[in-house]
């Protein structure tokens, strides 16, 4: 770990200045994906700013839908009872994350800027495109048993964004607040947050510099109360995901008249899956509408010899996901 | 000591060997109390030591740039291969290997070669760890790359013969296998492939080395053994024996792991002497993967020959393996699979391919663990293929004596095992048909496997020093691997002197005590148990010599061979009524104590006839004339999802006859752990290392699954009560590795069942299961 110097920021205009004319500098929120990049010398931030501070607090219903605080916990945010009650799919995706003390000090806004575990990119003796732009990638014929089939390039392959809760943000288009450094606000769709990998993986979302996510906003709806997340890890529990699927539908008289459908641990960035709610949109809730959403889904799944079988697998998790909900 | 245990809580019966007595050291765990070895901070003047490793596997060392770091506060001094003070001995030679009783014939830093990735480089000393771990960060180490053999599957790898493994021949031969294989109305073939494995002990390696005077060095070390740290660290600086003292009073597992001396330790002692400084040394996660050995990954095929009835009429053997640049080492797996069965023919061949890894090492149960994996899955689709019960086969093959050996078991309650475990399982309720039962959406599995593991010889030395005022304090140089040693002996000490356990203090994990051969090889609880047993009966005889030429002793007069010592009381054997308690001889005597000590080893022909009503006193069988082993039996049942290719452990069950049982408590939690760890081999756990550039990819206990609590389903753990005369005095054959052996295959096994597939390739991610069920069943 590098020197550094700490700050705590007890507003945003104070923490946005602490970042200015220092790229590399960073917000501190729970530190749980950043004081492990710190210990392993692949951030190495010459300034830290707290933001625990700051008023990105608060789990409150707007007329945009349920806006969540970009400091709040996720221990917090998945249990409480507007998320519990009316996204169930984001509430199990917080508590199905990590591990309960690290769900007790990770951030929301920390958790949907967490880094890949492509283990090349956490090994700073490997080579790797993202971490060192131009240095290769050895995933592509090495270890990438879990890394990504959906929208890869020959640059890179990870999951650029691991975990579970920006999954079902993507599903339920939940939009961010950011701030840039000179107090200004913009709202991204979760959607159109993340960048893919293209010839630049380095570039993960489209953050400015000194820019933060002050909140999360879900807009409510008939399928997000009606929603699962389902996760398939190589342990019960405290592992990533192999795959994983946010799904809503909003199911009347057999018909399904909307659908949502996002997938992790498949894709580059978290996977909205438009094809399959094609597909699901109007057609009756059978399991051959589910298949058939599935299939869609994985259409464009380019897997390599390790995770070739994330495409059956991401498929049977889908359709699982599916059938769970509309038994609900 | 401040840190030896506290006697706090005990729930013990008038008997304490057998009870299930709380551990003694609990206390002082909960508490933090328990002083581990990385934990000695308030030496004075104490520093730090970080280890620099190499980013490539293979190549030499060009350049080392260091000045930005040396020049960085609170910096003390930078070693590399280029001003490492010099050793007396390096195991580097095959002699001196085994001299030197090293895992590795190969020192890093003493010349610029690098041979595995995670190898040091360098060492960073400074005044405290952050400052070192920056320092280290800067540091530059240019290496001339070379392409690395990453293991025995990468294409350059070349396969040999070894001429031995760990003292077995590379190949083994017992009868014409190949023909009785080729010429069985039954055949099977089948192979088994095992990823490799960590040990991922809790607490890291860690040194601290503290020189108290020029010629006496002092170190505080996670080693399951002081006296054999003692010695190879003594041997490697060129002191004697004497002059290196090591103390372990906690360890926070060891699993094979923390058994032998690593080049880390070595470092902290020459570094501390060379800055004139005491050093700390703690090992990064990241490099407890690449510096204290691991399980290699292996390849087992397994050709068996059987009468159409299922007899077993010979097995062919092979196991492919992964060694480091420098070594032999396999685990010999072809132990278990020459000895479970009665087996008329055998042959066993191992093949091994030299790579750029660190070698691999002992590793709970090594050899028997992944050996049973091969012959219970095989055993299991032999029953399947002949339509028999699984546990019908193994009883139709049952060993009444050792083929290997020729020798008859010492003793063995293997069918007890079956039996018992096949009830509490519910064994009879299982359908015979493989891929029938279903919950649901998933497939139902029950499955079995046999478990063995052999009574090592060992040996080593105890001391028992009792008070007039009726309090003891026990010694041993062993260790605690966190399994409940410190509890056991002191149970052990209890009974034989005959007062509470609440007044034995039991000290243990110093070179200045008594020494005693390492814990491993699950040879402490038989060995330790056994020498204080034997130090108590020297106590005896001493009290009793003076007691029968007292005048004023109730005994006096008596021979000597009459008077026995019952529950603290030296009494005629004859007539019980006659003696008194040994507080009153050594008052008279003016006695504040009195010493005992014993050489206790594997194999005395009688065992502690005080805690054994019916143990034979005139049974002199000769030790080396029997086959010494635990024997046990594992049960689960599994539910699969052929969708998702989840496994999820719903029961579980393990039957083991041991010998004796000195803590029920203590040895139930033996056999959860080894049946976890068994459960992560079998289900999720694999070190993965890049095939190209021969550096692991997941070396972290984030990515490194072992199994959580939510894996593990309540455990059943029963004991089969058996007394065996041969093993030592305290009748008593360990438990720590048995208890992983046959896991693996239990759960395979299962999963066979439920789902009509066969996975041979561990663990057994949702990835291979979706691929197995993809095949015809
Ligand atoms: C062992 C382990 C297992 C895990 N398993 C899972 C899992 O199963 N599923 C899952 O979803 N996650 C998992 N995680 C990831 C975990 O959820 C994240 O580490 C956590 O959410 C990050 O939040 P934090 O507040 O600690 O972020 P920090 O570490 O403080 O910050 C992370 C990054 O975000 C930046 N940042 C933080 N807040 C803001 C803000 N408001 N505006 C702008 N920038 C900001 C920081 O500068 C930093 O770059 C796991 C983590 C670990 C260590
Ligand atoms: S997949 Fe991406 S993160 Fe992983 S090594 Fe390749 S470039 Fe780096």
């Amino acid at each position: 770990m590098n020197d550094f110097s700490y700050t705590q920021a007890t507003s945003a205009k104070e923490a946005t200045s602490l970042l200015k004319d220092q790229p590399s500098a960073a917000y501190l929120a729970g530190g749980t994906t950043l004081l492990d990049l710190m210990k392993a010398n692949l951030a190495e931030p010459p300034q830290l700013a707290d933001i625990n501070l700051l008023p990105f607090k608060g789990i409150e219903q707007t007329s945009d839908g349920l806006r969540i605080g970009a400091m709040e916990r996720m221990s917090d945010v998945g249990e409480n009872a507007l998320v519990v009650q009316q996204y169930p799919a984001v509430s199990q995706a917080l508590l199905l994350a990590a591990s309960p003390q690290l769900r007790n000090m990770a951030s929301i806004g920390g958790n949907i800027l967490q880094r890949t575990r492509c283990g090349y990119f956490r090994d700073a003796a490997f080579p790797c495109n993202k971490r060192v732009p131009g240095s290769g990638c050895p995933a592509l014929e090495g270890d990438h048993h879990n890394l990504a089939i959906l929208g890869v390039s020959e640059r890179c392959i990870a999951n650029a964004y691991p975990g579970d809760l920006s999954v079902a943000l993507a599903a339920f288009d939940a939009v961010l607040t950011l701030e840039n450094q000179k107090g200004k606000q913009r709202r991204v769709p979760v959607t159109e947050f993340y960048l893919l990998p293209g010839k630049t993986p380095q570039k993960e979302t489209v953050l400015e510099p000194g820019e933060m996510i002050v909140a999360a906003t879900i807009p409510s709806a008939a399928h997000a109360r009606r929603s699962a997340y389902l996760k398939v890890r190589e342990r019960s529990s405290y592992a990533y995901a192999l795959a994983s699927a946010a799904v809503g539908l909003d199911v009347q008289g057999g018909t399904i008249r909307a659908a949502r459908v996002a997938l992790g641990g498949v894709g580059a960035q978290p996977w909205r899956s438009r094809e399959a709610e094609k597909v699901l949109t109007g057609a009756p809730a059978t399991e051959a509408t589910f298949r058939a959403a599935a299939t869609a889904a994985l259409q464009g799944a380019q897997p390599r010899e390790h995770n070739r079988y994330k495409v059956e697998l991401a498929q049977n998790t889908l359709v699982r996901a599916l059938q769970q909900v509309a038994a609900t | 000591m401040e840190t030896e245990p506290q006697f706090f809580e005990t729930n013990a019966a008038p008997t304490v060997v057998g009870q299930p007595m709380n551990r003694v050291d609990g206390w002082a765990k909960v508490t933090g109390h328990a002083k581990y070895s990385a934990e000695y901070n308030q030496l004075p003047g104490l520093v730090h030591a970080v280890l620099v490793t190499s980013p490539v596997a293979k190549g030499r060392v060009q350049r080392i740039e260091s000045s930005a770091a040396q020049k960085q506060p609170g910096v003390l001094a930078i070693f590399t291969h280029e001003n490492l003070p010099k050793l007396a001995k390096t195991p580097d030679a095959p002699a001196d290997k085994a001299a030197l009783n090293s895992p590795m014939g190969f020192m890093p830093m003493t010349s610029d070669q690098v041979h595995y990735a995670g190898q040091t480089v360098a060492v960073v000393v400074a005044d405290t760890l952050e400052r070192a771990q920056y320092a280290a960060s800067l540091v530059k180490v240019i290496i001339a790359p070379e392409a690395p053999v990453s293991s025995y599957q990468d294409p350059k790898a070349q396969l040999y013969v070894p001429k031995s493994v760990k003292g077995m021949p590379g190949v083994t031969k017992r009868g014409d296998a190949q023909a009785a294989v080729q010429k069985a109305p039954m055949q099977l073939a089948a192979t088994y492939t095992h990823a490799t494995i960590h040990h991922n002990y809790m607490e890291p390696g860690a040194t601290t080395a503290h020189w108290e005077a020029a010629d006496r060095l002092t170190i505080y070390e996670t080693t399951q053994g002081v006296s054999e740290t003692q010695k190879t660290v003594s041997l490697m600086l060129g002191l004697a024996t004497e002059q290196v003292r090591v103390i372990t009073k906690y360890l926070g597992g060891g699993f094979g792991s923390k058994a032998w001396v690593w080049p880390h330790t070595v470092y902290a002692a020459l570094i501390a002497k060379a800055v004139g400084r005491p050093v700390k040394l703690v090992l990064t996660r990241p490099q407890n993967f690449t510096s204290m050995g691991h399980r290699e990954e292996q390849q087992q095929t397994l050709r068996l020959g059987a009468t159409k009835e299922g007899k077993l009429l010979g097995i062919v053997y092979d196991k492919t393996a992964t060694t480091s640049p420098w070594d032999d080492y396999a685990e010999t797996n072809s132990r278990i699979i020459g000895m479970l069965y009665h087996l008329p023919a055998y042959e066993a061949t191992y093949r091994l391919a030299k790579s750029n890894v660190m070698t691999s090492t002992a590793t709970r149960a090594p050899g028997d663990m992944p050996g049973s994996f091969a012959i219970e899955c095989s055993m299991d689709d032999l029953a399947a293929q002949l339509g028999l019960d699984p546990i019908q086969l193994r009883l139709l093959n049952y060993a009444d004596i050792d083929s290997s050996t020729g020798h008859p078991w010492s003793s063995k309650s293997l069918k007890e095992c079956y039996a018992r475990g096949a009830e509490l399982i519910g064994w009879n309720k299982r359908n015979p048909k493989a891929g029938a039962t279903r919950e649901g959406k998933l497939l139902v599995g029950m499955g079995m496997a046999t478990g063995s593991y052999p009574v090592h010889n060992s040996q080593g030395n105890a001391r028992v020093r009792l008070y007039a005022d009726g309090r003891a304090v026990v010694q041993a140089g062993a260790t605690d691997l966190g399994t409940g040693t410190y509890t056991i002996i002191t149970q052990v000490a209890a009974d034989s002197l005959g007062i509470p356990p609440e007044n034995v203090r039991f000290e243990l994990g110093d070179t200045v005590l008594p020494s005693t051969q390492w814990s491993g090889g699950s040879t402490a609880a038989g060995r330790v148990s056994s020498s204080v047993y034997l130090a108590v009966q020297e106590v005896w005889q001493k009290l009793i010599k003076l007691a029968v030429m007292d005048k004023k002793s109730p005994l006096y007069g008596a021979k000597s061979a009459d008077v026995a010592a019952e529950k603290g009381r030296l009494q005629l054997k004859a007539n019980p009524g006659k003696g008194e308690a040994f507080g009153e001889v050594m008052k008279r005597a003016s006695l504040g104590d009195i010493e005992g000590s014993a050489l206790g080893r594997y194999g005395s022909n009688y065992e502690a006839p005080q805690t054994t009503a019916n143990a034979d006193p005139n049974k002199k069988e000769n030790a080396a004339e029997h086959s010494m082993h635990a024997f046990g039996a594992h049960f689960c049942e599994v539910h699969v999802d052929p969708e998702l290719g989840t496994i999820r452990i719903s029961k579980w069950v393990s039957v083991i006859g041991a010998g004796r049982i000195l803590n029920p408590k203590t040895a139930r939690s033996q056999v959860i752990g080894g049946s976890t760890m068994g459960i992560g081999a079998a289900l999720m756990e694999q070190t993965v290392r890049d095939p190209h550039l021969a550096r692991y990819t997941n070396a972290s206990l984030a990515d490194y699954h072992v199994p959580v609590n939510a894996d593990i389903p309540e455990m059943t753990v029963e004991f089969i009560d058996e007394h065996d005369p041969y093993v030592n005095a305290m009748g008593v054959k360990g438990i720590g590795e048995i208890s992983i052996v046959g896991v693996t295959a239990a759960v395979a096994n299962a999963v066979f069942h439920a789902t009509g597939r066969r996975l041979r390739d561990l663990p057994m991610t949702p990835n291979k299961v979706l691929a197995a069920l993809r095949e015809p069943a």
